[in-house]
């Protein structure tokens, strides 16, 4: 267990039960998962029941419980981007990666996951990677977006 | 930036900055909304950046990144300010000549500009384009005029007018009945009468009291609330002080949902500002009132935007909603009195608060006053943010102000409400769009969005997808909602399957009923209207499914067939190498063939092909 | 098994008396106390699968739904949660309140075709097959979500909770692995209305959550009292030295 980096992110909190989201979101950007031995800490430190912890951890989508990929690929299937094919961007996605929705590539480079919406609806289809945004995601503009993380 | 001791230093300071502010100076706005950020608006910033430095105008034209222009579909958009020269499909190679020519020489780049899809009319200017003038802004007035991340040009615009005035001439009780006589109802969804919220609030003898601001904006197709943090986040943090002073609440919270990073850090420094120059923290302005507030992220669940659901993970629990009563404002975060109210619903506080109550509620219909913001988005021209009188009709939004359906195909529904809301069809395009009258077609406000379907779009489909989302997001508490959209998702599959009878329509009728009344929050009792509204108003295409097999907007895959066209196909074989299960084969050059045992029907041949040598029917 | 707690947990907020009328009939009632509980202390019956007078009601099976307010403007409340307010006009047997209840027993019976609480009940509402479609025939759950609530709020332990969302939601334990706050009390097994919760008592040891627990013989008479671990927490919650409960209730 990495103690000093849970600490870094412990400290930044009061210690309150209400932090426990915070706390864990911040352990999900920094480790890209939620590691059971770190829960237990959170656990302790938070004093709130690891079953509370767990409950969260599968609630939420944000969370994961196994790692996940360097780069993070969010397809939107938003009611416009569905109208659009955001369908069909993921299906391309997922054959190219070699992953389903959800899943991580083998090569721990790429989590493949769809969203809601991401709020760019007038250039559906959109899909983010990390934390930018492409507009006019189409099929046929997916291995050029791929391209420039590979 | 000072810290402002009074209300008169904060006077002072505003005049001498318009006083110091050239009305005629020269700048260059580029877009970096929603709509524009992710077509590069960035890149384009940077290449004016660039364009400056050779140019050696850094110090003469002012570049700032700002908030939605509105009209998305020109993304990304560039506003060149004081003549107000509105450019479109700006890309960093377009910047050097608009430095030139606009810059310059005060010259229009032609082919940047707006083209009326119809008359082919160009309009350079923001004025002379119907998407602009056909708009009321109050929410999105500044948008497209501040740089979000500047307090000073908040204040240049008449940020924490308002507040002044809140703190300086009235009284809470005073707030609260101008809230209340502006007629303003809640903006999220509900449409709860503003005032009234506070005044239960306000009301109930327990203390601390808390403020929250809903920007979780879950649903699919609406980036309103989006535009609003992003773009003027101060509008958001000077209702909020004005709200919390008029219930005697200490401190609030934004709720921001974790796909908005953006979003978060614009409030962030907003709220860092606000603290730095006395708006926020203790004794404001000197008033003697203490408030504060705190950004808390979303973590991935569009319930957690039905507020009982949103306090609880506040709370560091999950998100499940609970029965009201007690309502918020009785019993809330931390079982406290707690108002919690949506981003644009926060947004109009501000104002109404400096321009008075009447002049608000001159503006709209009996019932509903005020504005309202829409995202007007799929099958229209012109996709973007809108924010017009309540009572507009749905024609001049979809018509007017979007400038008809693309490819001049046949409107088929305007969705509203988003997966709570309904499907409306043609026949009511002419009604006056306002929280009741929404309601009486069978859908709901919402928070916005509004959707533009044409005829590609199976209602079926359509459907399926609401329920679907649903189903994924239903919190699973209470029997009704969880069980009831699984079913109702099974069945909405046997009929896009070519299984379905009309018992199941009458099935998920009687279902329908029970979700409506039984559920214990809103995302159950709501889910039924996207299934309502399309067996009301589109039977004949749940008809077509189920007695011809047929999906006539050829959208329900398992009813299609794909086939190639041996006369057009090229063989170029991209089809072959989209294809995931290898069902298209033949040789280089020569015509391909598909196995229709092996198609999974995903049509991503059909998208691949540039010759559209791939048919389907 | 189960921890002896006092009845008036639900009600420390009550009001002054208010007049209500239930099935048309004039009722007096504390404000604020739930129409379930007004109801029943009436003799209107009202069926509740999720309810437990010990428990705090949060409202999941939706069962005991009834309709309130006056033609047209009524509405479809769940009366576990629901206060009682002056002059409220409250029907526990409307059709609009029956329909509820029977669609929500046809959604339970799909989804635990086997448990027989449901099959009686849902038998009672003239329900005796379902339409809907059935994942597991040997689903039992209902997702009440009582023996959650009696582990973290009467036991005081919380060793299990949901897990996930949707009809995919689960009781289990964290992370699916054995509870390490699990005392072996068994009392979410007790109150299973469905009994799901796979519990067995065998020379000795109680296996409950997937874990052994040794049970402690009384030191008198040398019969099975209680799992060690939760003589422990009974020792810790009261003060007293754990020895004291080494000596079953009949010998004490
Ligand atoms: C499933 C569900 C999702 C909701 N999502 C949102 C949302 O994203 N944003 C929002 O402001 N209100 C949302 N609401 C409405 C809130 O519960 C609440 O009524 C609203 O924030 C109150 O603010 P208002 O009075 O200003 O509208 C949602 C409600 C439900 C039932
Ligand atoms: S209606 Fe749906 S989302 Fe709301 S509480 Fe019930 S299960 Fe959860
Ligand atoms: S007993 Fe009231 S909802 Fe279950």
């Amino acid at each position: 267990m990495d103690l000093p980096r849970l600490e870094t992110i412990l400290s930044r909190y009061e210690g309150e039960s209400w932090d426990l989201i915070p706390v864990l979101q911040d352990i999900q950007d920094s480790y890209s998962y939620l590691p059971k031995d770190e829960l237990q800490v959170v656990s302790e430190r938070l004093n709130v029941p690891l079953t509370q912890i767990y409950s969260v951890a599968t609630f939420f989508k944000m969370f994961s419980l196994i790692p996940k990929g360097k780069h993070q690929i969010k397809v939107c299937l938003g009611t416009t981007c569905h109208l659009k094919g955001g369908g069909r961007v993921v299906e391309s996605l997922s054959h190219r990666l070699g992953v389903e929705v959800g899943y991580t590539t083998k090569d721990m480079q790429f989590t493949l996951e769809t969203v809601g919406c991401l709020g760019s609806c007038a250039q559906a289809p959109v899909m983010m990677v990390d934390d930018k945004y492409y507009g006019r995601s189409t099929v046929d503009k997916v291995p050029k977006i791929l391209k420039l993380y590979k | 930036m000072p810290k402002f001791e009074s209300i008169d230093h904060l006077r002072e300071y505003r005049r001498q900055l318009i006083a110091k502010r050239d009305p005629n100076q020269s700048q260059v706005l580029v877009c970096a909304g929603p709509g524009c950020l992710p077509m590069g608006s960035e890149e384009v910033a940077a290449a004016f950046r660039e364009e400056f430095e050779k140019n050696g105008l850094g110090a003469k034209v002012l570049l700032k990144e700002c908030g939605c222009h509105g009209l998305c579909a020109g993304a990304v958009r560039v506003l060149i300010r004081p003549q107000e020269i509105t450019y479109q499909q700006v890309t960093p190679g377009d910047v050097p000549e608009i430095v030139e020519k606009t810059l310059k020489e005060g010259q229009v780049v032609e082919r940047l500009v707006y083209e009326d899809l119809h008359t082919h009319e160009k309009a350079a200017y923001k004025g002379e384009i119907p998407f602009f003038k056909g708009q009321m802004p109050i929410v999105l007035r500044k948008l497209d005029v501040i740089d979000p991340t500047s307090l000073d040009d908040y204040l240049a615009m008449g940020g924490y007018r308002g507040l002044r005035k809140a703190l300086l001439e009235m009284k809470p009780d005073d707030i609260i009945d101008a809230i209340d006589k502006s007629g303003l109802r809640g903006r999220g969804g509900g449409g709860f009468p503003t005032g009234r919220k506070w005044r239960i609030c306000q009301d109930v003898e327990d203390e601390p009291k808390f403020i929250i601001c809903n920007g979780d904006e879950g649903d699919p197709g609406a980036f309103m609330d989006r535009a609003v943090m992003e773009g003027d986040p101060h509008a958001v943090l000077e209702g909020m002080i004005i709200g919390a002073y008029a219930i005697g609440a200490s401190k609030g919270y934004i709720y921001v949902r974790h796909e908005y990073p953006l979003a978060v850090s614009r409030l962030q420094l907003a709220i860092e500002q606000a603290r730095e120059s006395g708006f926020l923290g203790k004794n404001i302005l000197r008033s003697g009132f203490d408030f504060d507030i705190k950004i808390s992220r979303g973590a991935g669940a569009f319930v957690c935007g039905e507020e009982t659901a949103l306090i609880h993970s506040m709370e560091g629990n999950i998100g499940e909603p609970s029965p009201r009563p007690p309502y918020p404002a009785q019993s809330g975060l931390f079982g406290k009195p707690t108002v919690i109210n949506n981003v644009e619903t926060w947004a109009n506080v501000p104002e109404i608060i400096n321009l008075g109550a009447d002049w608000y509620a001159a503006i709209g219909t009996e019932k509903s006053k005020g504005t309202k913001v829409f995202s007007l988005v799929g099958a229209v021209n012109q996709t973007g943010l809108v924010e017009v009188p309540m009572g507009t009709t749905l024609r001049q939004i979809v018509y007017d102000l979007g400038g008809g359906i693309k490819g001049d195909r046949d409107f088929k529904a305007v969705q509203t409400g988003g997966p709570s809301g309904g499907c409306i069809p043609a026949q009511f395009l002419d009604l006056p769009v306002d929280y009741d009258s929404l309601q009486s077609v069978g859908s709901i406000m919402g928070s916005g969005g509004m959707i533009v379907m044409d005829t590609t779009s199976c209602m079926v489909d359509v459907a399926r997808y609401f329920i679907n989302f649903l189903y994924e997001e239903s919190c699973g508490k209470c029997t009704p909602c969880r069980e009831g959209l699984k079913n109702l998702l099974f069945i909405l599959d046997e009929i896009i399957h070519g299984r379905g009878s009309e018992e199941h329509l009458a099935l998920m009728e009687e279902l329908c009923g029970t979700m409506a009344t039984a559920s214990i929050c809103g995302l159950g009792k709501s889910a039924v209207n996207p299934i309502r509204s399309t067996m009301k108003y589109f039977k004949d295409e749940y008809l077509a499914h189920i007695r011809d097999k047929k999906c006539h907007a050829l959208v329900c895959r398992p009813l299609l067939k794909y086939t190639i066209d041996p006369e057009t196909c090229t063989g170029c074989l991209a089809c072959v190498r989209e294809c995931p299960v290898g069902a298209i084969s033949g040789k280089k050059k020569m015509a391909q063939e598909l196995d229709q045992e092996l198609c999974v029907k995903c049509g991503l041949c059909y998208e691949a092909c540039q010759f559209e040598a791939v048919k389907v029917e | 098994m189960v921890w002896k707690i006092s009845d008036e947990t639900a009600f420390d907020t009550l009001g002054e008396e208010v007049r209500l009328t239930i099935n048309g009939i004039p009722i007096r009632a504390p404000q604020n106390q739930s129409l379930l509980v007004t109801a029943r202390a009436n003799g209107f019956e009202i069926p509740t699968l999720c309810y437990h007078r010990d428990l705090p009601s949060e409202g999941q099976c939706r069962l005991c739904v009834v309709e309130i307010g006056e033609h047209p403007h009524t509405q479809i409340v769940n009366s576990c949660t629901y206060p009682t307010s002056p002059g409220l006009v409250v029907q526990t047997h409307s059709e609009k309140v029956m329909q509820a209840r029977r669609i929500v027993l046809e959604l339970l019976l799909a989804r635990t075709p086997k448990a027989k609480l449901i099959q009686e009940l849902a038998a009672a509402h003239g329900v005796y097959e379902s339409r809907f479609k059935t994942d597991d025939p040997e689903e039992l759950c209902i997702l009440c979500g009582l023996c959650v609530r009696t582990c973290r709020e009467v036991v005081g332990v919380s060793a299990i909770s949901m897990k996930g969302r949707t009809p995919d939601k689960q009781v289990a334990t964290p992370f699916l692995e054995k509870s390490p706050a699990c005392i072996g009390c068994g009392s979410c097994a007790f109150i299973c209305p469905t009994n799901v919760i796979p519990y067995t008592e065998k020379n000795g040891v109680r296996t409950i959550w997937g874990r052994d627990f040794e049970l402690q013989a009384c030191t008198v008479c040398g019969n099975y009292i209680e799992p060690k671990y939760q003589l422990e927490h009974w020792a810790k919650i009261t003060g007293d030295p754990v020895e004291t409960f080494f000596v079953c209730k009949d010998c004490r």
